[in-house]
């Protein structure tokens, strides 16, 4: 995969596991294991192919290759990769979604920064 | 006594018949009918709330979003394979446990769908399976809502070949192969699910019986379409 390539990212490995509440101000690579809540308010997540996340996720943009569960915000956008699987409810201004990603849960799509407003909160 | 792996593989077109099929192009196109009416109903009101039980469709989701309307994805085909719905009878045959499938599945709040897109899956559906489900969906749709099946008719072989539905437009729909490996199996040996029985007219209606009104539309292509009205 790729990892995020612009700026500085926080990147979690593989043999790491984390459970609790994660916060930050940059862009976030998980590709261990993260249970609990993750909020990233303008920056973006992306959940490496060996990623397990279990936690609800608020961030501007989240891409995803791994598994996640939980509830997704994006106020920005969400990027389902082939291997993703995901269960949980997204709410997000756009998603992508590529042939073979595994989605079980809600799509709302909201224009206008809506998702914004709950991602901040 | 049958494995579970056994009963699992029941569920798939062995590949001595998948020799025997002839080669169809990677993706169809059909009209629907009853896509028809619903893309009606979808243009008609606000902020639906639209179940799909096929396979994760980014053409569906767009589809449905693009419209202001909310999109719920569960492959219940997918779900009903997992080899942990697997129990041993009193007499030792390998069931599945209805009960934990629609407990651990379609978990939902009563009267919350619009629609719900069933598309083939009471054909392909382990047949224990299959009116604990169409129950559930009931209890789960709002009054008036809609629900499209598709049912293949008595002309449709047992090598029909399972398709996963991608509306495109407010009455097409592409049809896509649906192969998946079976559980525990690499996906080097994606199979094609086995269209399990065909059902007769009378035995959909008793399948639907709760529901408050049912419409057939037949195709050319050995489809029924069926619209109920919950």
């Amino acid at each position: 995969m790729d990892a995020p390539k612009t700026g500085e990212f926080a990147h979690i490995g593989k043999s790491v596991v984390i459970k609790g509440e994660l916060s930050g101000s940059e862009d976030l690579y998980v590709d261990g294991s993260v249970e609990g809540k993750i909020e990233l308010r303008n920056h973006s997540l992306t959940v490496g192919p060996n990623g397990n996340v279990k936690a609800d996720v608020s961030a501007k943009a989240v891409v995803v290759q791994g598994k996640l569960e939980g509830a997704v915000t994006a106020s920005d956008r969400v990027d389902l990769r082939k291997s993703a699987v995901v269960n949980g409810d997204v709410t997000t201004q756009r998603i992508a979604i590529e042939e073979g990603a595994f989605l079980r849960g809600k799509v709302d799509i909201q224009k206008d920064g809506k998702a914004a407003g709950s991602a901040s909160s | 006594m049958a494995s579970v792996s056994d009963n699992v593989m029941k569920f798939f077109r062995s590949s001595s018949n998948q020799a025997a099929v002839p080669a169809v192009p990677q993706k169809l196109t059909r009209r629907s009918s009853g896509m028809a009416e619903i893309s009606r109903l979808l243009n008609s009101q606000e902020s639906l709330c639209v179940l799909d039980m096929g396979a994760t469709s980014a053409s569906n989701i767009r589809f449905f979003t693009g419209r202001g309307h909310k999109n719920y994805s569960e492959d219940l085909l997918r779900s009903s394979l997992d080899p942990e719905l697997r129990v041993r009878d009193s007499e030792g045959n390998s069931v599945i446990d209805s009960q934990r499938f629609i407990s651990d599945n379609l978990v939902y709040e009563n009267a919350q769908f619009d629609v719900v897109l069933c598309w083939n899956l009471p054909d392909y559906m382990e047949e224990s399976l299959v009116k604990p489900t169409i129950d559930r969906l009931w209890s789960v749709m709002k009054p008036g809502g809609l629900l499209l099946a598709f049912f293949h008719t008595r002309d449709a072989g047992p090598d029909s070949i399972c398709y996963r539905y991608h509306v495109t437009d407010s009455e097409l729909l592409e049809m896509q192969e649906v192969k998946f490996a079976p559980p525990g199996r690499p996906s080097s040996e994606k199979q094609s699910p086995r269209l399990q029985r065909v059902f007769a007219n009378r035995h959909i209606e008793n399948l639907f019986r709760d529901f408050a009104s049912i419409k057939f539309f037949l195709a050319r292509d050995a489809i029924r379409e069926v619209l109920v009205v919950r």
